[in-house]
Protein backbone atom coordinates (compact mmCIF):
# COMPACT_ATOMS: atom_id res chain seq x y z
CA UNK A 1 0.00 0.00 0.00
CA UNK A 2 1.15 3.43 -0.82
CA UNK A 3 0.45 6.92 1.41
CA UNK A 4 0.25 9.81 -0.26
CA UNK A 5 0.09 13.36 1.11
CA UNK A 6 -0.74 15.89 -1.53
CA UNK A 7 -0.26 19.47 -0.13
CA UNK A 8 -2.54 21.68 -2.63
CA UNK A 9 -6.38 20.47 -4.66
CA UNK A 10 -4.65 20.21 -7.88
CA UNK A 11 -2.02 17.39 -6.84
CA UNK A 12 -4.51 15.73 -4.72
CA UNK A 13 -6.99 15.42 -8.14
CA UNK A 14 -4.19 14.41 -10.14
CA UNK A 15 -2.84 11.29 -7.75
CA UNK A 16 -6.09 10.23 -7.42
CA UNK A 17 -6.53 9.83 -11.19
CA UNK A 18 -3.62 8.68 -12.19
CA UNK A 19 -3.49 6.13 -9.59
CA UNK A 20 -3.48 2.65 -11.29
CA UNK A 21 -5.13 0.96 -8.45
CA UNK A 22 -7.63 1.20 -5.83
CA UNK A 23 -7.14 4.77 -3.71
CA UNK A 24 -9.06 5.72 -1.04
CA UNK A 25 -9.29 8.95 -0.20
CA UNK A 26 -8.29 9.74 4.00
CA UNK A 27 -9.68 12.44 6.04
CA UNK A 28 -10.25 11.48 9.69
CA UNK A 29 -10.47 7.86 8.70
CA UNK A 30 -12.64 7.04 11.72
CA UNK A 31 -14.51 4.88 8.73
CA UNK A 32 -11.53 3.87 6.36
CA UNK A 33 -9.62 2.96 8.56
CA UNK A 34 -11.94 0.40 10.78
CA UNK A 35 -12.69 -0.81 7.58
CA UNK A 36 -9.39 -1.54 6.47
CA UNK A 37 -8.69 -3.52 9.35
CA UNK A 38 -11.86 -5.73 9.00
CA UNK A 39 -10.40 -6.41 5.45
CA UNK A 40 -13.55 -4.90 3.99
CA UNK A 41 -11.46 -2.74 1.62
CA UNK A 42 -8.17 -3.31 0.64
CA UNK A 43 -6.88 0.04 -0.86
CA UNK A 44 -3.54 0.13 -2.94
CA UNK A 45 -3.30 3.97 -2.34
CA UNK A 46 -4.44 6.02 0.33
CA UNK A 47 -4.74 9.87 -0.06
CA UNK A 48 -4.49 11.87 3.09
CA UNK A 49 -6.35 15.24 1.79
CA UNK A 50 -5.60 16.63 5.87
CA UNK A 51 -2.00 18.26 4.13
CA UNK A 52 -4.13 20.54 1.80
CA UNK A 53 -4.92 23.62 4.07
CA UNK A 54 -7.89 24.79 2.49
CA UNK A 55 -9.23 21.59 3.40
CA UNK A 56 -8.82 22.31 6.93
CA UNK A 57 -10.35 25.27 7.21
CA UNK A 58 -13.71 27.07 7.70
CA UNK A 59 -14.06 30.40 5.52
CA UNK A 60 -17.07 32.77 4.99
CA UNK A 61 -18.89 32.50 2.07
CA UNK A 62 -21.65 34.22 0.63
CA UNK A 63 -22.93 35.05 3.81
CA UNK A 64 -22.68 31.21 4.40
CA UNK A 65 -19.78 28.76 5.42
CA UNK A 66 -17.88 26.74 3.75
CA UNK A 67 -16.64 23.74 5.90
CA UNK A 68 -13.10 21.63 4.28
CA UNK A 69 -13.44 18.33 4.10
CA UNK A 70 -10.69 17.45 6.75
CA UNK A 71 -12.45 19.76 9.35
CA UNK A 72 -12.85 17.81 12.20
CA UNK A 73 -16.20 18.01 14.70
CA UNK A 74 -14.26 19.12 17.50
CA UNK A 75 -12.69 22.26 15.17
CA UNK A 76 -16.48 22.68 14.36
CA UNK A 77 -17.55 22.84 17.54
CA UNK A 78 -15.53 25.58 18.55
CA UNK A 79 -16.59 27.67 15.68
CA UNK A 80 -18.85 30.81 17.41
CA UNK A 81 -20.41 31.83 13.43
CA UNK A 82 -20.64 28.07 12.85
CA UNK A 83 -22.45 27.51 16.04
CA UNK A 84 -24.67 30.31 15.80
CA UNK A 85 -25.94 29.77 12.23
CA UNK A 86 -26.22 26.36 12.33
CA UNK A 87 -26.47 24.73 15.53
CA UNK A 88 -28.32 21.60 14.24
CA UNK A 89 -25.67 20.59 12.10
CA UNK A 90 -22.50 21.46 14.57
CA UNK A 91 -25.12 19.15 17.56
CA UNK A 92 -25.27 16.48 14.86
CA UNK A 93 -21.85 16.61 13.75
CA UNK A 94 -20.70 16.21 17.50
CA UNK A 95 -23.31 12.97 17.91
CA UNK A 96 -21.04 11.37 16.08
CA UNK A 97 -19.21 8.83 18.12
CA UNK A 98 -16.66 9.59 21.57
CA UNK A 99 -14.54 12.86 21.93
CA UNK A 100 -11.60 10.96 20.19
CA UNK A 101 -13.54 10.40 17.17
CA UNK A 102 -14.98 13.98 17.29
CA UNK A 103 -10.89 14.64 16.99
CA UNK A 104 -10.77 13.26 13.48
CA UNK A 105 -14.41 12.75 12.15
CA UNK A 106 -15.78 14.51 9.40
CA UNK A 107 -18.73 15.98 7.66
CA UNK A 108 -17.57 15.29 4.44
CA UNK A 109 -16.60 11.65 5.51
CA UNK A 110 -19.67 10.90 7.05
CA UNK A 111 -21.49 11.85 3.95
CA UNK A 112 -19.21 10.19 1.84
CA UNK A 113 -19.60 6.46 4.05
CA UNK A 114 -23.22 7.21 2.91
CA UNK A 115 -24.68 4.99 5.89
CA UNK A 116 -28.78 5.81 5.56
CA UNK A 117 -28.13 6.59 9.67
CA UNK A 118 -25.55 8.94 9.34
CA UNK A 119 -26.32 12.10 11.60
CA UNK A 120 -24.58 14.81 10.32
CA UNK A 121 -25.96 13.69 7.21
CA UNK A 122 -30.09 14.90 7.63
CA UNK A 123 -29.05 18.04 9.62
CA UNK A 124 -27.14 19.28 5.98
CA UNK A 125 -29.95 18.27 4.00
CA UNK A 126 -31.92 20.33 6.31
CA UNK A 127 -30.13 23.29 6.18
CA UNK A 128 -30.00 23.00 2.48
CA UNK A 129 -25.83 22.35 2.09
CA UNK A 130 -24.16 21.85 -0.95
CA UNK A 131 -21.20 19.64 -1.64
CA UNK A 132 -17.81 21.17 -3.84
CA UNK A 133 -16.67 17.55 -5.84
CA UNK A 134 -12.97 17.57 -7.15
CA UNK A 135 -12.25 15.10 -9.73
CA UNK A 136 -10.16 15.02 -12.78
CA UNK A 137 -12.92 17.43 -15.29
CA UNK A 138 -12.80 19.99 -12.58
CA UNK A 139 -15.23 20.43 -9.52
CA UNK A 140 -19.11 20.35 -9.31
CA UNK A 141 -21.33 21.66 -6.26
CA UNK A 142 -24.18 19.08 -5.75
CA UNK A 143 -27.15 19.12 -2.81
CA UNK A 144 -25.91 17.19 -0.05
CA UNK A 145 -29.55 14.56 -0.47
CA UNK A 146 -27.96 13.91 -3.96
CA UNK A 147 -25.04 12.73 -3.18
CA UNK A 148 -26.02 9.36 -1.39
CA UNK A 149 -27.61 7.10 -3.68
CA UNK A 150 -27.69 3.45 -1.16
CA UNK A 151 -26.26 1.97 1.75
CA UNK A 152 -22.42 2.77 1.26
CA UNK A 153 -22.68 4.06 -2.42
CA UNK A 154 -22.28 8.00 -3.26
CA UNK A 155 -22.86 10.03 -7.21
CA UNK A 156 -19.42 10.25 -7.00
CA UNK A 157 -17.30 9.06 -9.82
CA UNK A 158 -13.78 7.58 -10.51
CA UNK A 159 -11.06 10.66 -9.34
CA UNK A 160 -13.61 12.11 -7.67
CA UNK A 161 -13.69 13.39 -3.44
CA UNK A 162 -15.61 16.00 -1.38
CA UNK A 163 -13.62 18.21 -1.08
CA UNK A 164 -15.89 21.03 1.18
CA UNK A 165 -19.54 21.44 2.43
CA UNK A 166 -20.88 24.69 1.60
CA UNK A 167 -23.77 25.52 4.39
CA UNK A 168 -25.70 28.63 3.32
CA UNK A 169 -26.51 31.92 4.32
CA UNK A 170 -28.87 31.48 7.72
CA UNK A 171 -30.02 35.06 7.23
CA UNK A 172 -32.34 36.32 10.25
CA UNK A 173 -34.88 34.49 12.03
CA UNK A 174 -33.69 30.95 10.87
CA UNK A 175 -32.99 28.20 13.56
CA UNK A 176 -32.22 24.14 12.60
CA UNK A 177 -32.17 21.06 14.66
CA UNK A 178 -31.38 17.67 14.74
CA UNK A 179 -32.47 14.76 17.26
CA UNK A 180 -32.11 11.16 17.01
CA UNK A 181 -33.61 8.38 19.09
CA UNK A 182 -30.74 6.03 20.30
CA UNK A 183 -31.04 3.16 23.12
CA UNK A 184 -27.93 4.68 24.50
CA UNK A 185 -27.44 8.48 25.26
CA UNK A 186 -23.69 8.31 23.83
CA UNK A 187 -21.34 5.79 21.53
CA UNK A 188 -24.53 4.71 19.44
CA UNK A 189 -25.72 5.00 16.20
CA UNK A 190 -29.18 6.83 15.25
CA UNK A 191 -32.28 4.64 15.22
CA UNK A 192 -34.35 6.85 13.89
CA UNK A 193 -32.94 10.69 12.72
CA UNK A 194 -34.63 13.75 12.23
CA UNK A 195 -33.80 17.25 11.05
CA UNK A 196 -35.70 20.56 10.62
CA UNK A 197 -34.48 24.21 9.52
CA UNK A 198 -36.75 26.72 9.17
CA UNK A 199 -37.71 30.59 8.49
CA UNK A 200 -39.77 32.53 10.18
CA UNK A 201 -41.16 36.14 8.71
CA UNK A 202 -41.53 38.91 11.69
CA UNK A 203 -44.73 37.87 12.26
CA UNK A 204 -43.79 34.39 13.27
CA UNK A 205 -45.34 32.59 10.13
CA UNK A 206 -42.77 30.42 8.51
CA UNK A 207 -41.98 31.04 5.13
CA UNK A 208 -39.23 28.13 3.92
CA UNK A 209 -38.78 24.81 5.63
CA UNK A 210 -37.01 21.20 5.12
CA UNK A 211 -36.98 18.47 6.69
CA UNK A 212 -34.66 14.99 6.44
CA UNK A 213 -34.61 11.99 8.13
CA UNK A 214 -32.51 9.23 8.43
CA UNK A 215 -32.41 5.67 9.17
CA UNK A 216 -35.89 5.19 7.89
CA UNK A 217 -34.78 4.89 4.32
CA UNK A 218 -31.67 3.21 2.02
CA UNK A 219 -30.69 7.00 2.44
CA UNK A 220 -31.10 9.68 4.34
CA UNK A 221 -34.35 11.31 2.40
CA UNK A 222 -35.79 14.89 2.29
CA UNK A 223 -39.30 15.24 3.01
CA UNK A 224 -41.02 18.02 1.09
CA UNK A 225 -44.34 17.12 1.96
CA UNK A 226 -43.14 17.66 5.62
CA UNK A 227 -41.95 20.86 4.95
CA UNK A 228 -45.04 21.84 3.66
CA UNK A 229 -46.91 21.07 6.75
CA UNK A 230 -44.95 23.77 8.40
CA UNK A 231 -44.85 26.52 5.58
CA UNK A 232 -47.35 29.07 6.15
CA UNK A 233 -48.04 28.19 10.06
CA UNK A 234 -47.01 29.39 13.28
CA UNK A 235 -46.18 25.83 14.35
CA UNK A 236 -49.28 25.27 16.76
CA UNK A 237 -50.86 21.99 17.29
CA UNK A 238 -52.65 21.27 14.12
CA UNK A 239 -49.17 22.05 11.96
CA UNK A 240 -47.06 19.97 14.09
CA UNK A 241 -49.65 17.34 14.16
CA UNK A 242 -49.34 17.33 10.68
CA UNK A 243 -45.55 17.39 10.56
CA UNK A 244 -45.39 14.20 12.79
CA UNK A 245 -47.99 12.32 10.43
CA UNK A 246 -46.23 13.23 7.34
CA UNK A 247 -43.01 11.98 8.59
CA UNK A 248 -44.12 8.66 9.54
CA UNK A 249 -46.13 8.36 6.29
CA UNK A 250 -42.94 8.87 4.60
CA UNK A 251 -40.61 6.68 6.49
CA UNK A 252 -40.08 3.15 5.12
CA UNK A 253 -37.33 1.69 7.52
CA UNK A 254 -36.45 -1.78 8.04
CA UNK A 255 -36.80 -3.87 10.73
CA UNK A 256 -33.32 -4.92 12.90
CA UNK A 257 -32.04 -5.44 16.47
CA UNK A 258 -31.87 -2.04 16.40
CA UNK A 259 -35.71 -1.12 16.08
CA UNK A 260 -38.36 -2.63 13.97
CA UNK A 261 -40.60 -0.94 11.28
CA UNK A 262 -43.31 0.25 13.73
CA UNK A 263 -41.32 1.75 15.77
CA UNK A 264 -39.13 3.31 13.64
CA UNK A 265 -42.29 4.99 11.84
CA UNK A 266 -43.64 6.24 14.90
CA UNK A 267 -40.44 7.53 16.24
CA UNK A 268 -40.12 9.18 12.66
CA UNK A 269 -43.03 11.37 13.93
CA UNK A 270 -42.14 12.02 17.09
CA UNK A 271 -38.48 13.30 16.16
CA UNK A 272 -39.86 15.99 13.74
CA UNK A 273 -42.44 17.13 15.91
CA UNK A 274 -39.36 17.71 18.77
CA UNK A 275 -36.88 18.94 16.07
CA UNK A 276 -39.49 21.54 14.84
CA UNK A 277 -39.99 22.84 18.30
CA UNK A 278 -36.21 23.58 18.98
CA UNK A 279 -35.83 24.54 15.40
CA UNK A 280 -38.93 27.31 15.84
CA UNK A 281 -37.48 28.15 19.23
CA UNK A 282 -33.95 29.16 18.16
CA UNK A 283 -35.86 31.45 14.87
CA UNK A 284 -36.75 33.07 17.81
CA UNK A 285 -40.72 31.98 17.42
CA UNK B 1 6.31 -1.38 -0.03
CA UNK B 2 8.74 1.02 1.02
CA UNK B 3 9.53 2.59 4.12
CA UNK B 4 7.71 5.79 4.67
CA UNK B 5 10.11 8.18 7.18
CA UNK B 6 8.60 9.90 10.26
CA UNK B 7 9.89 13.17 11.59
CA UNK B 8 7.37 14.09 14.78
CA UNK B 9 7.42 15.03 18.39
CA UNK B 10 6.07 12.80 21.15
CA UNK B 11 5.61 14.39 24.69
CA UNK B 12 7.81 16.92 23.69
CA UNK B 13 10.86 15.09 22.36
CA UNK B 14 11.73 15.12 18.73
CA UNK B 15 11.64 11.36 17.56
CA UNK B 16 11.97 10.00 14.08
CA UNK B 17 10.85 6.86 12.63
CA UNK B 18 10.12 4.51 10.17
CA UNK B 19 6.56 2.81 9.24
CA UNK B 20 4.98 1.10 6.98
CA UNK B 21 2.25 3.07 5.10
CA UNK B 22 -0.62 0.94 6.73
CA UNK B 23 1.07 0.85 10.32
CA UNK B 24 -0.97 2.51 12.73
CA UNK B 25 0.18 5.11 15.10
CA UNK B 26 -0.83 2.88 17.88
CA UNK B 27 1.40 0.40 16.53
CA UNK B 28 4.25 2.68 16.00
CA UNK B 29 3.96 3.67 19.47
CA UNK B 30 4.24 -0.12 21.23
CA UNK B 31 6.39 -1.91 18.68
CA UNK B 32 9.13 0.80 17.13
CA UNK B 33 9.24 3.05 20.33
CA UNK B 34 8.80 0.99 23.35
CA UNK B 35 5.96 3.54 24.45
CA UNK B 36 3.57 0.34 25.60
CA UNK B 37 1.31 2.52 28.06
CA UNK B 38 -1.23 2.78 25.02
CA UNK B 39 -3.42 -0.38 25.17
CA UNK B 40 -4.92 -2.01 22.17
CA UNK B 41 -8.36 -2.62 23.14
CA UNK B 42 -10.43 -2.94 20.28
CA UNK B 43 -8.46 -1.11 17.46
CA UNK B 44 -11.70 -0.07 15.56
CA UNK B 45 -12.04 3.36 17.55
CA UNK B 46 -14.66 1.91 19.81
CA UNK B 47 -12.92 1.76 23.34
CA UNK B 48 -10.21 4.33 23.83
CA UNK B 49 -7.34 2.15 25.33
CA UNK B 50 -5.17 3.84 22.90
CA UNK B 51 -6.29 7.17 23.41
CA UNK B 52 -3.59 10.47 22.33
CA UNK B 53 -3.37 13.46 21.89
CA UNK B 54 -2.42 14.24 18.18
CA UNK B 55 -1.87 18.27 17.77
CA UNK B 56 -3.34 19.11 21.23
CA UNK B 57 -6.88 16.87 20.35
CA UNK B 58 -8.16 13.44 21.99
CA UNK B 59 -7.77 10.68 19.32
CA UNK B 60 -7.73 6.90 19.27
CA UNK B 61 -3.85 6.08 18.01
CA UNK B 62 -5.42 2.71 16.19
CA UNK B 63 -7.61 4.79 13.79
CA UNK B 64 -4.17 7.22 13.23
CA UNK B 65 -1.66 5.95 10.62
CA UNK B 66 2.11 6.26 12.00
CA UNK B 67 2.35 8.34 8.70
CA UNK B 68 0.06 10.95 9.84
CA UNK B 69 2.05 11.70 12.82
CA UNK B 70 4.59 13.63 10.45
CA UNK B 71 5.03 17.36 11.39
CA UNK B 72 2.80 17.11 14.37
CA UNK B 73 2.84 16.77 18.16
CA UNK B 74 1.88 13.00 19.91
CA UNK B 75 0.76 13.34 23.78
CA UNK B 76 1.14 9.72 25.39
CA UNK B 77 0.40 8.58 28.99
CA UNK B 78 4.36 8.55 29.38
CA UNK B 79 4.24 12.45 29.16
CA UNK B 80 2.13 12.75 32.07
CA UNK B 81 4.07 12.23 35.27
CA UNK B 82 6.95 14.93 35.63
CA UNK B 83 10.02 12.30 36.79
CA UNK B 84 9.08 10.80 39.95
CA UNK B 85 6.07 13.05 40.03
CA UNK B 86 2.60 12.25 39.19
CA UNK B 87 0.55 13.74 37.41
CA UNK B 88 -2.77 15.15 40.03
CA UNK B 89 -4.50 12.82 38.05
CA UNK B 90 -2.72 9.56 38.48
CA UNK B 91 -2.60 10.33 42.14
CA UNK B 92 -6.11 10.58 42.47
CA UNK B 93 -6.61 7.27 40.41
CA UNK B 94 -4.82 5.58 43.11
CA UNK B 95 -6.36 7.23 46.01
CA UNK B 96 -9.96 6.75 45.04
CA UNK B 97 -8.57 3.25 43.78
CA UNK B 98 -10.40 4.28 40.19
CA UNK B 99 -8.45 0.93 38.72
CA UNK B 100 -8.83 -2.66 38.50
CA UNK B 101 -7.36 -4.62 35.54
CA UNK B 102 -5.71 -0.96 34.29
CA UNK B 103 -5.52 -1.63 30.70
CA UNK B 104 -8.01 1.63 30.40
CA UNK B 105 -6.15 3.49 32.67
CA UNK B 106 -3.56 4.83 30.13
CA UNK B 107 -6.67 6.45 27.97
CA UNK B 108 -9.11 7.41 30.53
CA UNK B 109 -5.72 9.36 31.92
CA UNK B 110 -4.80 10.89 28.70
CA UNK B 111 -8.30 12.20 27.99
CA UNK B 112 -9.19 13.45 31.56
CA UNK B 113 -6.36 15.31 31.26
CA UNK B 114 -7.43 16.52 27.81
CA UNK B 115 -11.10 17.98 29.55
CA UNK B 116 -9.59 19.43 32.47
CA UNK B 117 -7.23 21.75 30.47
CA UNK B 118 -10.20 22.74 28.46
CA UNK B 119 -12.38 23.11 31.60
CA UNK B 120 -10.85 22.91 34.94
CA UNK B 121 -14.31 22.89 36.54
CA UNK B 122 -16.64 20.27 34.73
CA UNK B 123 -20.03 18.66 35.84
CA UNK B 124 -20.22 15.17 36.34
CA UNK B 125 -22.42 14.59 33.80
CA UNK B 126 -19.56 16.81 31.44
CA UNK B 127 -17.26 14.32 32.44
CA UNK B 128 -19.12 11.37 31.76
CA UNK B 129 -20.14 12.45 28.47
CA UNK B 130 -16.22 13.67 28.10
CA UNK B 131 -15.26 9.76 28.99
CA UNK B 132 -18.10 8.29 26.59
CA UNK B 133 -15.81 6.46 24.29
CA UNK B 134 -12.98 4.98 27.28
CA UNK B 135 -14.53 1.57 28.15
CA UNK B 136 -13.88 0.07 31.66
CA UNK B 137 -15.48 -3.31 31.84
CA UNK B 138 -13.82 -3.67 35.57
CA UNK B 139 -14.91 -0.43 38.14
CA UNK B 140 -18.35 0.79 36.63
CA UNK B 141 -17.08 3.91 36.15
CA UNK B 142 -18.32 5.31 39.76
CA UNK B 143 -14.65 5.66 40.96
CA UNK B 144 -13.27 7.02 37.80
CA UNK B 145 -15.62 9.64 37.82
CA UNK B 146 -15.20 10.16 41.79
CA UNK B 147 -11.11 10.67 41.01
CA UNK B 148 -11.20 12.77 38.32
CA UNK B 149 -13.74 15.36 39.80
CA UNK B 150 -11.55 14.99 42.81
CA UNK B 151 -8.11 15.52 41.00
CA UNK B 152 -10.30 18.67 38.93
CA UNK B 153 -11.04 20.55 42.45
CA UNK B 154 -7.77 19.85 43.70
CA UNK B 155 -6.01 21.15 40.70
CA UNK B 156 -8.36 24.11 40.53
CA UNK B 157 -7.20 24.72 44.81
CA UNK B 158 -3.40 24.80 43.39
CA UNK B 159 -3.82 26.78 40.35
Amino acid sequence: MRYLAPTTLEDAVQMLAEDPGECRVLAGGTDLLVRMRAGMTEPDSILDIKRIDALREITAEDGGWRIGAAVSGAVMNEHEGLCADWPGVVEAANLIGSTQIQGRCTLAGNLCNASPAADSVPAMVAAGAVARIAGPNGTRDVPVEDVPLAPGKTCLEQGEFVASIFLPRRGPRGGDAYLRFTPRTEMDIAVVGCAVSLTLDADGICTAARVSLGAVAPTVILVPQAAATLEGTRLDEPALNALARTCSEAASPIADKRGTVEFRTHVAGVLARRAAKIAHERAGG
Amino acid sequence: MSKIHVTTKINGDPVEYLCEPDETLLDVLRDQLGLTGSKEGCGTGDCGACTVTLDGRLVCSCLVLGAEAEGAEVGTIEGMAEAEALHPLQQKFIEHAALQCGICTPGILVAAKSLLERNPDPTEEETRYWLAGNLCRCTGYDKIIRAVMDAAADMRKAS
